[in-house]
């Protein structure tokens, strides 16, 4: 039957199957997705830079976990912490007629603006009093992302397991839980973020991002409900009871990893949500809360000193762009990699081959 | 059963705002003499003496008396009704929503579909790129971006517009790519269509400049002819097919029809116009549409009145935007606004002179420039969403068995792709629509926030920081009830659109 399908395609379009056909000969599934991940150009560019981004800011001011009194510092390489105050640095490197504190990161060799390539005391310049603004956005996208990730984690774990019993259950578990789902789901996830994040933004962002987390499951549960219920009517699953599996192994042995894809796939979109969300809240005030930084702290601060400091506006945003694109791309490669249903991007090799045997 | 979910939502916000706010705190340093008795005539007031789950069924109580015309969701914390304040809130965040949603689906639904027509194109490409950067972008962020380049420096530019020759170059180039990349083609015909767009938006630019037209814009009625041919010709490509006689016909009569109407409908527009007035301008362009369509044809009259209709429709906003463009220099001169148009904050000029507000022209004017800073934020964050739902699921029904049926049917490429293929691949995008609409809310209550509209944002803002839990659950319910009546019409405009659906039921 297959035969017969793929031989009334279009001249095209089969020979574009044949080829995918061929790249994927005797591997396994699993090989499969990886290699077609890695054979994506732009998701694995993203996350090169990704990984970089962390890296970086994690590594350049060290990492100060735990509660107020009890914080466990690790230092970082770079000589200035969001509490270190240089005036005379920010002096220093005055522009535009008196400004203070510009950036002293310059990528313009020097035959053409007279100054050198140089990376100089403040390369992100300072604040108006003189806080190193590297430290303070560095400081500001560990939040972020550390709110992504929790948020991302207790989010995709959360609808899981609820998407994944009310589709392998079905009748009435079903009924109550997605009845359960859209009850949270008519509430916009930015009034209850405001809510949680006014009354608990002091306890610092692990809190928050925990309590954020307990609202940001419902569309993932859905896509998952919706992957069980198709997939617990498959062969395999009958095959699995009868041969005595229980409900338990039948939904985290056989289901699961077959819906897998599905998780993947919309628990990066969760985080790149996550991000955006985290530093809109920040922005109105709801978020993370001073003399703590956060990226949507830091521009709401900014945002009117635009036109006099524009590096205190760009790198904050540059970052969330960053931070957010590369999820997105990564999530995007994912998804080629995991539905190759939707991944019709060949290779230019692989192009030029179908194109020559359609000239044919 | 939506109802339902309704209330167990509200039940739930209503304890988590009433368990997570104390209206007391604000009374904890206070050295105010009197205060045990204003921590008693608070408690008395917001009756915090009753636990919030049983206080919730007193708020329910009002809102159930809806039913019988006595609807309450009580006094908010500065004792005005709060559907006093919803209902002062509700039009500013509709107005502001409904524009940017619009245009972003019609620019969404276009961009895709041609992105799904040239796959794999570099215009799919470089679009796609765009998609990923605008579902990227913090709304506060652009915001902001916006408002520096668009507005400050906008009104520093009008100050002497005339657009240096770099500009000119650049962005006609920018111009001549873009609807290159839209028209596709062989590398020939994409360079010849890149020279003359460039060319033609170089043209207008230097005349632009030029005459500084900024100061005093308006399209006359070359401009407006120009453009009911362009509408025109783009309906009939899309109804008729281009090679129709009769389509051309009824399009491009109907554009010359209304470009003659400029100068009858000029004393419609007069000074003491109303809403009233761009209705009735409407239904006579319309009107003169339907007729034309009528007539160019004794059979298959469907088709060119309906040519006649959608050109009529597309050309008419023209005619009263030059009406407005006419009255931008005065507007621009008046003390209210000394030469800087462009504002970066409100919803309204409230400066402007009695007779100017009275004015139905400046006064719309005043609101429309109001409104395109936000609704240009707006409509960049929700247009990558249709940008990439268009082209997926029109990419999807293009490889349906169907679709090569009507291709070996030997049907020419448009009515494939617009009749069999945009058809079908507009089903689930009506979900999508409609769910974004009421997301939209929550987007509005951000952008609200930067660009300093009293809507419900502003009123959210106010309720969080007041504790005030009327006020919140006003909004609260008022969103929730926009989700669950979207999601009722998406199946309703389900069952209108895809018959499969009527007949199940």
């Amino acid at each position: 039957m297959s035969k017969i399908n793929q031989d009334s395609k279009p001249i095209g379009e089969k020979n574009e199957n044949e080829i995918a056909n061929l790249e994927t000969l005797g591997l396994s599934q699993r090989q499969i997705i990886i290699r077609r991940f890695v054979g994506h150009k732009a998701a694995m560019f993203a996350v090169f830079t990704l990984i970089s981004i962390f890296i970086f800011v994690f590594t350049a001011i060290g990492i100060t976990i735990g509660p107020k009194g009890f914080q466990i510092k690790i230092p970082g390489w770079w000589p200035y912490s969001i509490t270190d105050i240089d005036p005379e640095g920010a002096i220093a490197s005055t522009c535009n007629g008196g400004v203070t504190g510009c950036p002293t990161l310059d990528l313009v060799p020097g035959f053409f603006d007279g100054d050198g390539i140089q990376i100089g005391k403040h390369p992100f310049g300072t604040d108006i009093i003189g806080t190193d603004f590297l430290a303070l956005v560095a400081r500001g996208a560990q939040q972020s992302v550390m709110v992504m990730f929790i948020v991302g984690t207790l989010g995709v774990t959360i609808g899981t397991i609820i998407g994944a019993i009310a589709g392998f259950f079905g009748g009435i578990v079903d009924a109550v839980l997605m009845r359960l789902t859209d009850m949270f789901l008519v509430t916009p996830t930015i009034i209850i973020g405001a809510l949680i994040g006014f009354r608990y933004g002091n306890l610092g962002v692990g809190p928050l991002a925990l309590l954020l987390g307990f609202f940001a499951w419902m569309g993932l549960a859905r896509f998952v409900r919706t992957e069980f219920l198709t997939l617990r009517e498959r062969e395999f699953v009958d095959a699995a009871r009868v041969a005595g599996a229980s409900n338990r192994r039948i939904i985290f042995k056989h289901i699961l990893p077959n819906a897998m894809g599905v998780i993947i796939v919309s628990g990066t979109l969760l985080l790149s949500g996550a991000i955006l969300s985290e530093t809109a809240l920040s922005f109105l005030g709801f978020g993370v809360r001073p003399p703590d930084v956060s990226l949507g702290l830091l521009i709401s601060e900014y945002q009117d000193s635009f036109s006099v400091a524009p590096w205190l506006f760009w790198w904050p945003g540059a970052l969330i762009v960053s931070i957010a694109l590369c999820v997105n791309f990564i999530g995007d490669g994912l998804r080629d990699a995991f539905d190759p249903r939707q991944r019709r991007r060949l290779s230019f090799k692989g192009k030029k081959t179908a194109q020559n045997l359609n000239q044919k | 059963m939506m109802l339902v979910i309704v209330f167990g939502a509200s039940f739930l916000a209503y304890n988590l705002q009433a368990y997570s706010s104390n209206p007391l705190s604000a009374f904890g340093e206070s050295t105010a003499l009197n205060k045990d008795f204003l921590i008693a005539k608070t408690i008395r007031d917001l009756q915090l003496d009753v636990p919030p789950p049983i206080r919730y069924f007193s708020w329910l109580r009002g809102i159930i008396a809806g039913l019988w015309g006595e609807f309450d969701m009580g006094l908010s914390r500065s004792n005005i009704p709060v559907i006093e304040l919803l209902s002062m809130a509700i039009p500013v965040t509709i107005r502001l929503v409904i524009t940017a949603t619009f245009l972003a689906i019609i620019l969404g639904i276009t961009v895709g579909m041609i992105t799904a027509i040239r796959q794999y194109s570099r215009f799919d490409y470089v679009i796609t790129f765009v998609s990923f950067l605008l579902f990227s972008l913090p709304i506060f962020w652009v915001a902001v971006l916006l408002k520096e380049f668009l507005a400050i420096q906008f009104n520093d530019f009008l100050v002497n517009p005339v657009i240096p020759p770099s500009g000119i170059f650049i962005s006609s180039l920018v111009f001549g790519f873009i609807i290159a990349g839209f028209a596709g083609g062989n590398r020939l015909q994409f360079l010849s269509v890149l020279l003359g767009g460039a060319v033609f938006a170089g043209a207008v630019l230097s005349f632009v400049s030029a005459t500084k037209w900024f100061l005093e814009p308006s399209l006359g009625i070359f401009g407006i002819f120009f453009l009911a041919l362009t509408s025109a010709a783009i309906v009939i490509q899309l109804i008729s097919g281009l090679d129709s006689k009769k389509g051309i016909y009824a399009g491009f009569g109907t554009a010359l029809a209304v470009t003659l109407l400029y100068y009858p409908l000029q004393s419609l527009m007069s000074e003491d116009a109303t809403l009233f007035t761009v209705v009735m301008m409407f239904a006579i362009t319309i009107i003169t549409g339907i007729i034309i369509g009528f007539s160019v044809s004794s059979i298959d009259r469907r088709v060119y009145i309906r040519i006649g209709l959608f050109t009529a429709l597309m050309s008419t906003p023209p005619l009263i935007i030059d009406r407005f463009m006419r009255e931008f220099s005065s507007y621009m001169n008046s003390d209210a606004i000394r030469g800087r148009p462009v504002p970066t904050l409100g919803q309204r000029n409230d400066f402007l002179s009695p007779e100017q507000q009275e004015n139905f022209w400046i006064s719309s004017l005043d609101i429309a420039i109001h409104l395109i800073l936000p609704t240009i934020a707006l409509t960049l964050i929700s247009f990558a969403g249709y940008v990439r739902f268009t082209r997926g699921s029109l990419l999807e029904v293009l490889n349906m068995d169907y679709i090569r049926t009507a291709r070996a049917k030997g049907l020419n490429e448009r009515t494939v792709i617009v009749r069999h293929g945009m058809r079908n691949a507009m089903l689930p995008l009506t979900t999508i629509l409609v769910n974004d609409f009421a997301g939209l809310i929550g987007g509005a209550i951000i952008t609200e926030g930067v660009f300093a509209w009293k809507g419900m944002g502003q009123l959210f803002n106010d309720a969080i920081r007041n504790y005030d839990l009327n006020l919140f659950m006003g909004i609260f319910i008022i969103s929730a009830f926009l989700t669950v009546l979207a999601n009722f019409i998406a199946d309703l405009l389900f069952g209108v659109v895809d018959p499969r659906i009527r007949i199940r039921k």
